[in-house]
């Protein structure tokens, strides 16, 4: 752990500015996107379509802006996973006491 | 022990740069999973009373201004890619660049918190906040065929103001803490080989983008179709 | 001519209260943490005296529900919590790892400042008279019809959470980047590994209370209607999230007494820790499952029956590695050359009370068995078991235990068995009635009862003045050994772990060089044993 000068390059990916560039053109695209399609009927489907979306754009955001992509570091990507993965516990877990309700 | 003689940023109980980068980058990504949770107590409020109060929620959330909501999620977009690029700037070693980009950062940050401050005051000015004077008889008279209870309402609202005065306080926050960086930046405190806080408070940046990445769905885009 | 250590290298209160210092710190909490014990403790003191009669005659209803709920947001937020993660957890962290200091020595500041600022609102709301929904703050009492200062207590339990939390952040980054050379995960002592487990709950668990708190707030304030039922708010859906985080709260407050015994019981046995691999596998489990229970304190609230068979199921999961942890440690006994010290009677202590304790949490999590004893004493006897009878213990041992090396004094043994024998049996006076009046029907938050409940109430009272005595002796003797208690070498115990090899008191950097680890933990084979003249004292 103590002998790591060697390391100062290591882990430090630098992106061109044309790529952040496009990064953000996918962004404008998908909020223009999911703004318009809430409007176009899709039934039981828009929620899911607007979930969806949004989540791509969260991981566009996560992989590509905050470096999860080149990151050496496992950690960052099990500390996000475990974080997402709890507040999912509390989610489905309180859902279903209130879905579960007067059943039967 | 030179280390840290040459490197006056380095903190006496770490062994070397790349220790307190990684410890530095550690700690912001672990306090970004208890922003998560922090902000998932909400979420869960919402998706309860979004399952039982639908059309209330859907009649709320159609009288906020998709116009707003839009424009705002772009504006914080624009702020995520300044910021990265500042990122970039400071890996580079280029100072003016770098400072254009924070100011640049937080002037988007002001922008979004202008517009939804306007936001806020339209909705208190029409009695959708909710305080002792909410009023949401001209949702309900809208809306004659969804039979809303105006009570059910103004959970609506109550969760949509706590909700995006929450991510506020955090764009706030975020906005301070971009000037002292930006102080630091302007003063040649960074170089290629130290710029962690640009990197940590980025993460923060971006992190609050993508709140407001799935609170513009959830808030304002519960049921557009034509007809509803 | 006294060495330089980590108590006097600077003098001077600026120089503890712009400490950075983790070892430091650590005494800053001890000293806080000890004044809301006895806080907490004097409420404790009204609610025995009052229930010594089946009349409500010492005090109002009202003044009672007070007493009950201010005894329990104290002892829990202010001091259970916090304890031992900010007191040994703080002062052992990094030397246990072979660091000079934790990850973040000022963000370790700011969590004693922050600490602090919230006592002092809490405080503030005790003196300008109090709070009254129980310590769960249950809506829409909390949150529309009490009459008392709930803004003030909610803020002040919502800031000491950030305390919390930016103690776990700590922990978890020391842990992940700061271990010395050699120190790989499967050499770490068990206290790490217990404190780590810990420390995730602290990070995913604390920051919904917070939201939860800050939601009753806004409620309050702005009359927003969300937990109030007149107006489509739902009660139930704030104890879910209350009991989202309230639940493994109760893990925070037993893993670190559980990393206690992990580090006693191995010593005073001369013999390595059964099963290491189990019981630090064990923390993580109980971390983990201990997310999944919560709803296990809400079978009677109107959650859906399906919903009630789940949550009790997994209530019955997480009490399985609970008691890999007290088999092992029985085992690691087995055999061993048992020596009866101070923290040994602790060691002991918790884990015959805390085994009751955690069997009556089974009785608990039988649905059937639930309904009849939910809010009753049977709940308040089992929570006191596990929280005082296991987490208090194992902080009262590991006090005694690190005793010499954070202050370089050794404390009086016979006052301290005497101490731990005193606080064992006023315990099980004060609480083991409560099991049986409890199962007879008393409920719990009441301030008068039926008669024939008396008998179990005044026994109940005896125990608390007993329990009082053995709480107070260590503040008597402790005190005197800083003066006066025999200097205490580096290893007085032969303890393994990297704390026992440097000095006591450490300097301030811990070691004078960074050790490189080439052993495993808990090699007490090749440990010689401790002089016979410190365990004789």
């Amino acid at each position: 752990m103590a002998e790591h000068t060697e390391h100062i390059e290591h882990s430090e990916h630098i992106g061109s500015s044309g790529f952040y560039w496009l990064i953000w053109a996918i962004l404008i695209v998908a909020t223009v996107l999911t703004a318009w399609i809430s409007t176009v009927d899709l039934g039981v489907f828009n929620t899911v379509v607007a979930l969806l979306i949004a989540t791509c754009k969260a991981l566009i955001v996560v992989l590509f802006f905050m470096h999860v992509k080149y990151t050496s570091e496992k950690m960052t990507k099990a500390v996000l996973l475990s974080a997402v993965f709890w507040l999912l516990l509390l989610l489905i877990l309180s859902l279903s006491d209130y879905s579960t309700r007067y059943a039967g | 022990m030179l280390e840290h003689e040459d490197r006056p940023e380095l903190r006496h109980h770490f062994a070397d740069v790349v220790q307190q980068r990684n410890a530095a980058s550690l700690g912001m990504w672990w306090f970004l999973g208890t922003e998560i949770m922090f902000f998932g107590g909400m979420f869960c409020g919402y998706l309860v009373y979004r399952r039982a109060y639908f059309p209330e929620f859907a009649a709320g959330s159609r009288s906020l201004s998709l116009v707003a909501g839009t424009v705002n999620t772009a504006v914080l977009i624009c702020s995520s890619l300044t910021v990265a690029l500042a990122v970039r700037a400071s890996q580079l070693g280029k100072r003016k660049l770098l400072v254009n980009l924070l100011l640049a950062t937080m002037f988007f940050g002001v922008c979004f918190l202008g517009i939804k401050g306007y936001e806020w005051h339209d909705e208190y000015e029409h009695h959708h906040a909710p305080t002792f004077y909410f009023n949401a008889q001209d949702l309900v008279h809208n809306n004659p065929n969804l039979h809303m209870d105006p009570q059910r309402t103004k959970i609506f609202f109550s969760l949509y103001f706590a909700l995006t005065g929450v991510h506020a306080l955090h764009m706030i926050v975020g906005i301070g803490i971009f000037s002292v960086i930006t102080f630091m930046a302007w003063r040649g405190k960074f170089t290629p080989e130290y710029h962690t806080p640009i990197e940590i408070a980025g993460l923060y940046w971006h992190f609050v983008d993508i709140v407001w990445i799935y609170l513009f769905p959830l808030l304002y885009l519960i049921d557009r179709r034509p007809g509803a | 001519m006294e060495r330089k250590n980590y108590l006097n290298a600077e003098y001077g209160i600026r120089s503890w209260l712009l400490t950075t210092d983790h070892k430091r710190i650590a005494l800053l909490y001890l000293l806080s943490i000890t004044f809301f014990f006895f806080v907490g403790g004097f409420f404790a003191l009204l609610i025995r005296l009052e229930l010594l009669t089946p009349a409500g005659d010492l005090m109002t209803a009202d003044m009672y529900n007070k007493a009950f709920t201010m005894h329990g947001q104290i002892m829990v937020f202010f001091f259970l919590i916090p304890s031992i993660p900010a007191v040994l957890g703080n002062f052992l962290i990094p030397m246990m790892i072979g660091a000079k200091d934790l990850a973040f020595p000022r963000i370790n500041l700011l969590s004693w400042y922050i600490y602090i600022i919230a006592g002092g609102l809490y405080i503030y709301c005790l003196a300008t008279g109090g709070v009254d929904t129980g310590w769960t703050f249950y809506t829409p009492y909390s949150s529309l019809f009490s009459n008392t200062h709930v803004v003030e207590a909610g803020l002040a339990i919502f800031i000491v959470g950030f305390s919390s939390i930016l103690t776990g952040l700590n922990f978890v980054v020391t842990v992940h980047r700061m271990r010395a050379p050699g120190m790989t995960w499967s050499r770490l002592p068990l206290f790490v590994w217990s404190h780590y487990a810990t420390s995730i709950i602290m990070l995913l668990g604390t920051p919904i209370i917070a939201i939860t708190l800050l939601l009753v707030v806004l409620e309050r304030t702005l009359n927003l209607g969300i937990f109030d039922p007149s107006r489509g708010g739902d009660p139930v859906l704030f104890q879910h999230l209350f009991w989202f985080y309230s639940h493994p709260a109760v893990y925070i407050m037993i893993l670190p007494s559980m990393a206690v015994i992990s580090e006693i019981v191995p010593c005073f046995s001369r013999k390595r820790v059964f099963g290491y691999t189990f019981v630090a596998a064990s923390s993580i489990a109980i971390a983990a499952i201990g997310f999944l229970v919560w709803a296990h304190h809400m079978f009677v609230a109107g959650i859906s029956l399906y919903s009630a068979l789940v949550f009790s199921f997994l209530s019955f999961m997480v009490a399985i590695p609970s008691a890999v942890k007290v088999f092992n440690w029985t085992a690691t006994m087995y055999k061993g050359s048992i020596s009866f010290s101070t923290p040994m009677l602790y060691a002991f202590g918790f884990i015959g009370l805390f085994t009751i304790g955690g069997l009556t949490g089974l009785f608990l999590a039988t649905l059937g068995v639930d309904v009849h004893v939910h809010d009753t004493y049977f709940v308040i006897a089992h929570f006191h078991y596990v929280m005082v009878g296991g987490a208090v213990m194992g902080y009262l041992g590991g006090i005694h235990f690190w005793w010499p090396k954070i202050s370089g004094r050794m404390y009086p043994e016979g006052w301290g068995r005497l101490a731990a024998l005193i606080v064992f049996l006023g315990f099980n006076l004060t609480f083991f009635p409560q099991f049986i009046v409890g199962y007879l029907g008393m409920p719990r938050r009441y301030w008068q009862y039926p008669p024939e409940f008396q008998v179990y109430n005044v026994l109940s009272t005896a125990g608390a003045s007993i329990l009082a005595i053995g709480y107070l002796l260590p503040m008597v003797y402790l005190l005197w050994s800083l003066r006066y208690g025999k200097l205490a070498p580096d290893n007085p115990w032969q303890a393994t772990g990297l704390e026992w090899k440097t000095t006591s008191p450490p300097p301030t950097f811990n070691f004078d060089e960074t050790p490189v680890v080439t052993w495993e933990a808990y090699e007490y084979e090749t440990m010689p044993l401790p002089d016979e003249v410190t365990l004789e004292r």
